[in-house]
């Protein structure tokens, strides 16, 4: 199968195959990673924009070494330091940048929907890094692209999503992508946390720790947005760690093999305990690494597909 | 390659083939004076059951299993802005480091020469190989960049409208190579 689409705006609307595709694709980018030359010419005079509206450092630089690794032209703008903070509206700043005719663009944004508001009206091809509370499809697939590295497969395995469910991009992303694939998604955080209609994606909803982490082939937790935390969904964040911080002694629980996953960045402490952080089941910073790989092959296949749909 | 294409003719039967890539084994020893220090490097796809059976060879006469990379050379072609959906990257393994070492690119069909000069930076990407040779089971002309094969198995002169295929036995269940030839369609040229 051949990559058609322009964008890549979210995870709900991508087929098994296409996301088949861009793992199998992020696999062999691997390979660039262990080379004395980490870098190949496959974008040679392409240029992205890096436009981001929030805050990241982990994202950002994996999309710009990412592009970097493809040798295409890249540019930041960043929330802070640009028109955005003047009183520009996104479509004019849009309009703005496709003047500069940039082959891709990769954004992130507080609202949802953002990315797919440039992506009607800009000929430029549009990746979502994050849109609000939305989705993070980056992220879903180089979860996905760890998880069968080590599984060797993603059908059939119990995957367990603990934590701050509702503010959560990732997990929406997530959910698509491991139940198209034929996992089964439980998510587990407090009621404070859990937003109504969640199992409406496909996840089954658990409140208990313990009960999300039986038989689990793969758990991950997703951080508290201590920065979100002014309205006080938990009492605290001791009491926080106490019922659904994950411990050494928790994993017993879990199938033998079972992997933990975090998206980053990690509160130790409050959702996960240093132990299991550094610990044999942690995966985390291979989900880094699969991190830039992805991308790769997603500016890689998107940039294909654009000459197509102009 | 535009259009669809047809069996004209076969250029080499299983016997035939099986005595060239014996002849260019001899011929990749002869012509370095030993096995010392060789590498071989298939090029996807078709470049890689070459140099598997050029290593068998190899080792057969010279007792010496010869290290064997892979090369996909996707990633550093040169219509990659033209030819509309990406193809697929498979990738790439050289089991050994490049440096000082004396690499032989083995391809099925040598042709424009673009997929070779494409070879030719992946390869540089690795390191600074001593020297690097290629060998080719079929020359068939045109050409399009000023590179040419050290070992060639055969040279077939062919029309516009013509391609050779060469089928290996490990990949396509026999060994064969066959002139094809393009066939007019009602609707043109489709992919």
């Amino acid at each position: 199968m051949s990559w058609a689409r322009k964008d890549l705006l979210g995870i709900a609307e991508l087929s098994p195959e296409e996301i088949g595709l861009i793992l199998d694709t992020a696999e062999s980018f691997r390979e660039v990673a262990e080379r004395p030359i980490k870098k190949v010419p496959t974008l040679r005079g392409r240029t992205v924009i890096n436009l981001f509206f929030e805050a990241s450092t982990r994202t950002r630089s994996s999309f710009e070494i990412a592009e970097k690794r493809l040798s295409a032209d890249s540019m930041n703008f960043s929330a802070s330091s640009s028109a955005l903070v003047k009183g520009e509206s996104l479509i004019d700043t849009a309009m703005n940048l496709q003047a500069m005719s940039p082959d891709l663009i990769v954004i992130r944004h507080g609202f949802p929907g953002a990315p797919h508001l440039l992506a009607r009206h800009l000929p430029a091809g549009i990746i979502n890094a994050g849109d609000g509370a939305h989705e993070h499809p980056t992220q879903a697939l180089l979860d996905a692209a760890t998880i069968r590295r080590h599984k060797g497969k993603i059908e059939g395995l119990k995957v367990s999503i603990i934590g701050d469910i509702e503010h959560s991009r990732v997990v929406r992303s997530n959910i698509h992508l491991l139940t198209k694939m034929g996992a089964e998604v439980t998510v587990a955080g407090p009621y404070t946390l859990m937003p109504p209609g969640i199992e409406a994606l496909g996840a089954r909803v658990s409140y208990s720790l313990d009960e999300a982490l039986d038989g689990a082939d793969v758990v991950m937790m997703l951080r508290i947005q201590l920065e979100r935390q002014g309205r006080m969904r938990v009492p605290s964040v001791k009491e926080y760690f106490k019922l659904f911080g994950l411990q050494a002694q928790h994993l017993a629980r879990a199938n033998k093999d079972v992997i933990v996953m975090h998206p980053g960045p990690m509160n130790r402490g409050v959702e996960i305990s240093s132990e299991v952080a550094d610990g044999p089941y942690s995966v985390i910073l291979e989900q880094v690494e699969n991190g830039v790989a992805v991308r790769m092959a997603v500016l890689y296949l998107l940039s294909g597909a654009q000459g197509e749909s102009r | 390659m535009q259009g669809k294409f047809e069996p004209h003719s076969t250029l080499m039967s299983d016997a035939q083939m099986r005595r060239v890539i014996r002849r260019m084994a001899g011929e990749i020893v002869e012509r370095n004076g030993g096995v010392e220090g060789l590498m071989l490097v298939g090029i996807r796809t078709r470049g890689v059951p070459l140099a598997e059976r050029l290593a068998a060879e190899i080792e057969r006469t010279e007792e010496v299993k010869l290290p064997l990379g892979i090369l996909d050379i996707t990633l550093y072609r040169d219509d990659l802005s033209t030819i509309g959906p990406q193809p697929v990257v498979k990738g790439s393994h050289l089991p050994e480091p490049v440096e000082d070492r004396t690499l032989v690119l083995c391809d099925d069909v040598l042709y424009t020469g673009r997929t070779v000069r494409a070879a030719l930076d992946a390869l540089l990407d690795y390191g600074r190989p001593r020297t690097v040779e290629l060998a080719v089971l079929m020359d068939h002309g045109h050409r399009e960049l000023p590179i040419q094969a050290d070992v060639v198995g055969s040279v077939v002169q062919t029309a516009e409208e013509e391609v050779v295929e060469v089928a290996f036995e490990a990949t396509d269940g026999a060994d064969r190579v066959r002139l094809l030839r393009r066939v007019a369609t009602d609707s043109g040229a489709e992919s």
